[in-house]
């Protein structure tokens, strides 16, 4: 228990800092894919933070792994399946549009078509209230219609 | 004996909370004066008694009590006095009793200031503010009090989270907190208008100070903790759409919808339900807000149990709040009716086109923090919702935003003419596409991210300059005449532009380098040379204020052979709290920050060294800063302080239809 408690301590002490300049790929283009896939994964301690911002060890670990992944020659949809495979969904900061996740990514869209056409709609009344006001009612009859209603 | 007399002032004021939130509210429906005047002093009571119990708690922390399991919890003997002092509201208990103090702040104010409303608005006004003053005041009581003893005082206490020995907790809480609790009393002027049965275009005047203070504290708040994360975390991130992030953004997108639809019911009488409604939401916001903080619920599902007396009280007070006043709402639709009239093409069109974007934002916003958890608890999906997503379903509402702001600036009242304003606003639209042209054909990568940002943020400042222009009658001399209002929107305008700028500079052209570095070494980075000439070892010495040890590079910072700036990053470890953290050394410039972290020493003697350049940084800041200037600059215009809302509520009645300004 002593000891767990010390190597505990020790890793607290001594974190790994973000990404290390041993971890960096030669090949340049591998390293800009492996930054991008990297960007969407998350680090699967810590909070909202992607793998490359985090001194967490265990992405680390995601980060070598997303890198040993591209130099054995696998494509970006095969290293983020592979990673998924092993941590799940929740991996993933981009959530995937499948199944109920449509309701997430169409939140947006969707509520701009409601709100909007209601806002539509609002605008329409407001200028079809103005006819009604000027063709209808002499300014006397709207002036008596509004005290009437204020009553 | 301070501290059980702060004690016993938290329960005189959950008290007076209590008659502030009763007697009025009954005075004001029956017509009593004795009654209604009770508002003004217990408001005034509320605050002085809080105000007390802070100071008593502050007293705590200063002299190291730790017989009180706060300050043992979140306090050293060896740390600075400023964060002993911060310390206070760096942590739960100690927040949430600066949260009520800001909330007391608001009803007192009201009560000041409130002298040019009807007695019995005021009355309600500060019933409502009384409210929900109770409600966290007995959720501080009974779930979260400051000011529990300890049986057995520790020797020393346990010291505050490092990351948060910064400078930067003694502005950012308590800015963010005068801006979202500042929206309660927004809150409550909907609520007591819509039990006072009235809801005119005096309403719309007296609510939008208040909206436009509150609105101001929280930019100032967000952007605060924004600069913070950058220069604290270690890479440079400005914003990491976190839960605790987006709770303070949601509120902020409401406030600003609010600030421009609260016009439309002053100058033209229309909008009202919605502005009532907005109003209302806003303050919602504020109280998911603090759910999402407090509860832990969404940082991770399960620390939910460690704590549910907490979540479940807060779920219950939003429940009451929410529920009670939307409820209201629905039964007082008949006090709403518009009566402006305008036309398709207007400046009330524009005013509704922008107020449906910042809703459905922070609607898509909302959806984002909550989605992980409704997958959880109803789908069994354990998902997480990242910045991606947000950076890919937000942001085109905010460049929509950006497009209309100008014209629909320019645009007159009740009818106008969309050609005839992009007409006027041709030379910045050539300006703003040039510029974003040129960014266009200078930068290598293909992203379309930059040179948008940059046609964006020169269209809006160039609108911004044109409205004034216009304001002016095109004659110079008469800039400095007009009202300050005025300028006070086209400095916010331009700030969101300036924004933008930053906001896709720094995305768009950002640079990095990693790399293992000796010292006494040197290398390349974009132009710059940098030379890390040795790293010094810091020991622990309170005296000298370092609560902590550290290892610091000394950087120089080089170009075309020029010595610029030394820069001094450091690794810091806090042997109480037992957690590193790490400062780095930055450069600030105009156009530019050199931002440069010590990493971890290597096997071979060397250091791990990030170096990135950050283009247009500072912008992003800047822009936050001229947004808030522009709020300032508005609250300071002369037609708030005169009792002009009076008048106006008198003529409304008489006169046929709303004139437009």
């Amino acid at each position: 228990m002593r000891r767990l408690v010390l190597i505990l301590a020790l890793l607290a002490a001594a974190p790994l800092a973000a990404l290390q300049p041993d971890e960096v790929l030669d090949d340049p283009a591998l390293e800009e894919r492996a930054r991008e896939i990297s960007s969407g994964l998350r680090c699967m301690v810590c909070r909202n933070e992607a793998i490359d911002e985090s001194n967490a060890p265990l992405a680390r670990d995601m980060r070598l792994m997303v890198r040993e992944r591209l130099v054995a020659g696998d494509t970006d949809e095969e290293v983020v399946q592979y990673i998924v495979d092993r941590y799940g969904e929740y991996a993933l900061l981009n959530p995937r549009a499948t199944g109920a996740n449509w309701i997430l990514w169409l939140a947006g869209p969707g509520m701009l078509l409601i709100g909007g056409g209601i806002a539509a709609l609002y605008l329409r009344s407001r200028a079809r209230a103005k006819a009604v006001a000027d063709d209808d009612l002499s300014p006397e009859e709207a002036a008596r219609l509004r005290t009437l209603l204020e009553e | 004996m301070i501290t059980e007399l702060g004690h016993f002032a938290l329960v005189l004021a959950f008290i007076v909370a209590l008659v502030q939130s009763v007697v009025p509210l009954i005075g004001a429906h029956y017509r009593w004066p004795g009654w209604i005047a009770v508002g003004e002093p217990a408001a005034t009571t509320q605050l002085l008694l809080l105000g007390f119990s802070f100071v008593a708690l502050t007293w705590a922390f200063v002299t190291s009590d730790f017989s009180l399991q706060l300050v043992t919890s979140n306090s050293h003997s060896d740390k600075p006095m400023i964060y002993k002092i911060t310390g206070v509201w760096g942590n739960h208990e100690g927040s949430m009793l600066l949260w009520v103090l800001i909330l007391a702040l608001f009803g007192a104010m009201a009560a000041w200031f409130g002298g040019n409303l009807p007695p019995t608005l005021r009355a309600r006004v500060l019933a409502v503010q009384g409210m929900i003053g109770v409600a966290f005041l007995a959720f501080i009581l009974f779930t979260s009090n400051p000011f529990t003893r300890l049986a057995v005082p520790p020797f020393d206490g346990q010291d505050l989270n490092p990351l948060l020995q910064d400078p930067g907790l003694a502005l950012h809480p308590p800015f963010l907190y005068l801006g979202y609790v500042g929206l309660s009393i927004c809150f409550s002027f909907a609520v007591g208008a819509l039990l006072e049965g009235r809801v005119d275009a005096a309403w719309g005047r007296w609510v939008r100070p208040w909206t436009l203070a509150a609105w101001v504290f929280l930019t100032i708040g967000i952007a605060l903790g924004s600069w913070w994360a950058y220069y604290e975390l270690g890479w440079g991130g400005f914003w990491f759409w976190d839960p605790v992030e987006n709770a303070s953004f949601m509120p902020w997108l409401l406030a600003v919808a609010l600030l421009h639809s609260a016009i439309v019911v002053e100058k033209r009488e229309a909008l009202k339900s919605w502005t009532i409604l907005l109003a209302i939401l806003a303050f919602g916001f504020s109280l998911i807000g603090t759910f999402i903080v407090r509860s832990g619920l969404l940082t991770s599902v399960h620390a939910f149990a460690n704590d549910p007396e907490r979540g479940v009280f807060i779920l219950l007070i939003l429940a009451v709040f929410m529920g009670g006043a939307l409820t209201l709402f629905a039964a007082r639709a008949n006090v709403m009716q518009a009566r402006g009239v305008f036309g398709v093409a207007s400046r009330e069109s524009a005013l509704v086109a922008n107020n449906v974007l910042l809703a459905v934002s922070c609607f898509v916003v909302f959806v984002g923090t909550m989605w992980p958890m409704v997958a959880e608890m109803f789908l069994d999906r354990k998902l997480s919702v990242g910045a991606p997503f947000f950076n890919a379903a937000f942001t085109p509402f905010m460049v929509a935003l950006g497009l209309i702001l100008p014209v629909g600036a320019i645009m007159p009242w009740k009818r106008a003419r969309i050609g005839r304003a992009l007409h006027t606003l041709r030379f910045g639209l050539v300006l703003a596409l040039a510029i974003g042209g040129l960014a266009w054909a200078m930068q290598t990568g293909n992203s379309l991210l930059g040179p948008v940002g940059l046609f964006l943020g020169a269209w809006l400042v160039s609108g911004a300059a044109t409205d004034l222009w216009l304001r002016a009658g095109r004659t110079p001399d008469r800039l400095r005449r007009l009202p300050r209002a005025d300028w006070g929107r086209a400095v916010a305008h331009s700030g969101f532009g300036v924004i933008m700028i930053g906001i896709a500079g720094l995305m768009a052209w950002e640079k990095e380098d990693i790399r293992v570095v000796q010292e006494g070494e040197s290398w390349q980075m974009a132009g710059f040379t940098l030379t890390l000439n040795e790293v010094r070892e810091l020991p622990y010495s309170p005296s000298e204020g370092r609560n902590y040890d550290s290892l610091m590079g000394i950087v120089t910072l080089a170009r075309d052979g020029r010595e610029i700036a030394t820069l001094r990053p450091e690794k810091r470890n806090y042997p109480v709290a037992r957690m590193p953290t790490t400062e780095a050394g930055i450069d600030y410039r105009v156009l530019r920050d050199v931002y440069v972290v010590l990493g971890d020493p290597q096997d071979n003697g060397g250091w791990a060294v990030r170096t990135y350049l950050k283009p247009l940084a500072n912008w992003i800041w800047a822009g936050s800063a001229l947004m808030a200037l522009g709020g300032f600059i508005s609250l300071s215009d002369r037609r708030y302080r005169v009792a002009a809302g009076a008048r106006k509520s008198a003529a409304t009645p008489a006169t046929g239809g709303v004139p437009a300004e």
